[in-house]
């Protein structure tokens, strides 16, 4: 926005691949990375230490968000395959990470990548139908998933940990030092953040991820020019579960419990609405799209708080709180789709392509 | 322009200053976080639950607050989501909560480690663990009624009454909602039934748990049970109790957990005729003819409004008002420790919260008595069963077999 853009020629496909299009990029990535790395600190220098635990513990929520969203636009984004049995594989995650730390004493570095790798195995067996059926059909595909591993899950002590099917997780540790308040765990969240973003950023700019948009537009055309649609659905089912399964992983770590009732259909849903109202097939609609749905209702809270004791009274307030919060959100997810049907990553295009060359356009 | 500034900063740094010398003047008040339900999964309890905290912390600050100190029930509703209850705690914490009422199972399992770490207490009566009761192994967690399995334990005993004392050879279906809560009570139940020599079978009904005329069939016509154990929620209730109605099974034979029993559940089963004779178990007393009732109703009256209309559904009302009238009591102990001005944190409240007794409301509350080791406060309950379309007292608060509920405890204790 404040820079020129002109005067660099790319002359090779390697840079005009690159992960920075422009130098000054990654200067702008240093400075949010820096920013990144001070939240905790400035947010106590600014407001103290008991309200940054607050501040700190909502953007928590958001980073384990963006882990989750970005993991789905692969799929369904990218690849154009539809899921809504996401959440279940975020509780293979879960359940597969909290079992190995409870029942083996692993730490995070290893039951993390193995809740990864079981999400992303048992997602490559759910994406099989997805090799013969499209559309509404792999949907429901995939919400018989949703409900199979809820149910078995459910059912197998050897997995829930027994009846009550929730299994408390021991904090995460690093060098021995236990991670516990929202501060220490923003930094072993952000990490995790930060690696999936750039993660996806390079597998989307790959052989790999074109080959995913190439099936998502047109399979068939896909297959003729020697795409391999068999390995690259199932490629993609796994990707996105392995996401997904560290999502659920994240999950467990930050509230000390596995536990199945996070994970039903309504947190598929809730994803699902991220990617669409942040842009499908974009690496910022996702973040976007996290960082709208997780703040949203908080935000209408907070101002229903503050303003909403003009019009009513304090007990009709308690009501009516929560109430306008649905409503709003609903209404606002239509504004968003109507007024911007390609997301918040298109919005916030058009905003910087105006002031890409304002003043002076035309 | 900038003398305008000038003067506005002037006026907003008197006004900060002048604040701050009220706050230093008048004793806080104190905050108590309140996390609820109106616009989730549960929010068919939630509508009424809450009205029920919020209008007896109104009527205990119109009678001039807990020892001369304001309350203020600050409520967030987490449509029973997990990290929207995270986010809730934490948000209580900012606003300085000395004790906070959770809602919902998975919730208070999420939070019970960070309850700890915090030295916050929080109490989840009839969801939670049943395990929580210890409080040794969960200091910061009060599950402050009957948990699952003190229901299972007095739902046999509620049983051998009706069926003249003695079990031995009686058949008793469990039916159940087929999800962890419902399979809690499960270990309890085995174990009586080798106690007390009766025949356990168990029905399970999946979610939704819309659809259960197969269960109620096999229960009543194949397996033909003497008595049944129903633990239902949400909508199932109801179906259940048109289901056995459909088939004629005598609803005075059926006895259901806590959360099969509002008056919404008979409603929606057709009406209270329907369910004539059917037993339901509760925490807390069931009517608004108590005298806190009396009471809110002439708050209101005060105020020149009408009787709020949830007062209607008394079950749920009324463990709101149950739920943070424990809370109130432990906030009253432990200002009586402190001192009524003295600024109180989550680990004095802990400590009022464990020295809990004799706080009936005039029968609308057990006889609790919450202590450092049992944090259940007894595990009381009544039972209420439907006559002439209303529910009505059918016990008074008891409660069964502590001894086996005991082991269990010690038990689960052990295994982790």
């Amino acid at each position: 926005m404040f820079h020129r853009e002109s005067g660099y020629f790319k002359t090779t496909y390697a840079a005009d691949g690159g992960l920075y299009p422009l130098p000054i990029a990654k200067w702008t990535i240093g400075v949010l990375l820096a920013g990144f790395i001070l939240l905790p600190t400035i947010s106590t220098a600014v407001s103290g230490a008991v309200s940054a635990e607050y501040y700190v513990s909502v953007v928590n929520l958001i980073l384990i968000a963006v882990v989750g969203a970005l993991g789905l636009n692969i799929l369904v984004g990218y690849t154009g395959q539809i899921s809504i049995g996401h959440a279940a594989f975020m509780s293979v995650g879960a359940y597969t990470a909290a079992n190995l730390a409870v029942k083996l004493g692993l730490p995070f570095w290893v039951t993390l990548p193995a809740g990864g790798l079981m999400a992303a195995f048992i997602g490559a067996i759910v994406g099989i139908p997805s090799l013969r059926i499209k559309g509404l059909y792999l949907a429901i595909a995939t919400l018989a998933a949703q409900l199979i591993i809820e149910w078995v899950i459910n059912h197998t002590p050897a997995i829930s940990g027994g009846s009550q099917a929730s299994i408390e997780v021991p904090r995460p540790t690093v060098f021995g030092y236990p991670l516990k308040t929202q501060r220490e765990l923003y930094y072993f969240l952000l990490f995790f953040a930060v690696l999936a973003i750039v993660g996806t950023l390079n597998l989307v700019r790959s052989r790999i991820g074109r080959a995913f948009v190439a099936i998502r537009d047109q399979d068939i055309a896909a297959e003729i020019i020697g795409i391999d649609i068999f390995r690259y659905k199932l490629t993609a089912f796994a990707i996105s579960s392995f996401y997904a399964g560290v999502t659920g992983v994240l999950y467990t770590y930050y509230l000390g419990i596995a536990n199945y009732e996070n994970f039903l259909i309504t947190t598929s849903i809730d994803y699902l609405a991220m990617i669409i109202i942040g842009g499908l097939g974009s690496v910022l609609g996702s973040i976007l799209g996290a960082i709208f749905v997780t703040l949203l209702p908080i935000v209408i809270r907070v101002f229903m708080e503050s303003f909403g004791t003009l019009l009513f009274t304090a007990s009709e307030l308690n009501n009516v709180i929560p109430a306008t919060r649905l409503g709003l959100f609903g209404l606002l997810i239509i504004v968003f789709l109507v007024v911007e049907p390609e997301g918040l990553n298109r919005l916030w295009r058009n905003i910087r392509n105006y002031f890409r060359v304002w003043p002076f356009s035309y | 322009m900038t003398r305008h500034l000038a003067r506005l900063t002037a006026a907003a740094a008197g006004a900060i200053l002048m604040s701050a010398g009220a706050a230093i003047a008048q004793p806080k008040e104190i905050v108590i976080g309140v996390q609820c339900d109106r616009t989730g999964a549960t929010q068919t309890v939630g509508v009424f639950f809450c009205p029920g905290v919020h209008d007896y912390t109104n009527l205990i600050n119109s009678k001039g607050g807990v020892e001369g100190r304001k309350i203020r029930a600050m409520e967030i509703d987490h449509e029973y989501k997990v990290p929207q209850g995270m986010e809730a705690y934490e948000r209580h914490k900012k606003e300085g909560a000395v004790s906070i009422l959770l809602y919902g199972t998975p919730h208070t399992q999420a939070l019970a480690a960070k309850l700890a770490e915090d030295k916050i207490p929080g109490t989840s009566p009839g969801f939670g663990s049943a395990a929580s009761a210890d409080g040794k192994r969960y200091p910061y967690l009060f599950p402050i009624a009957a948990t699952y399995w003190s229901q299972a334990a007095a739902a046999v005993q509620f049983v051998k009454g009706k069926l003249g004392g003695n079990l031995k050879g009686k058949k008793i279906a469990y039916l159940f909602y087929d999800n962890p809560a419902g399979k809690e009570p499960l270990p309890i139940l085995e174990d009586l039934a080798k106690l007390e020599g009766f025949e356990l079978k168990t029905f399970a009904v999946p979610a939704p748990g819309v659809e259960m005329g197969a269960q109620v069939l096999d229960i009543t016509q194949r397996y033909r049970a003497d008595f049944v154990i129903a633990h239902l929620f949400g909508r199932s209730p109801s179906v259940s109790i048109k289901e056995f109605k459909r088939v004629g099974y005598p609803l005075s034979k059926v006895v259901s957990f806590v959360w099969g029993s509002a008056e919404a559940d008979l409603e929606a089963a057709g009406g209270g005729a329907v369910a004539e004779g059917y037993n339901t178990m509760q925490f807390a007393g069931v009517g608004s003819d108590y005298p806190v009732h009396k009471q809110i109703r002439e708050m209101y009256q005060k105020e020149g409004k009408p009787a709020p209309k949830e007062m209607v559904s008394t079950v749920y009302y009324n463990r709101g008002i149950f739920h943070i009238a424990v809370h109130i009591e432990a906030v009253r102990n432990a200002l009586k420790a402190k001192g009524a001005t003295a600024n109180i944190t989550g680990e004095d409240v802990k400590n009022g919260f464990e020295k809990v007794k004799g706080v009936t409301l005039d029968g609308l509350m057990p006889p609790l008595e919450i202590t450092p080791t049992d944090h259940e406060g007894g595990g009381w309950v009544q039972i209420f069963t439907v006559k002439g379309g209303k529910l009505t007292k059918a016990s008074e608060w008891f409660r069964a077999y502590p001894e086996v509920i005991k082991k269990h405890i010690e038990a689960d204790a052990k295994k982790s």
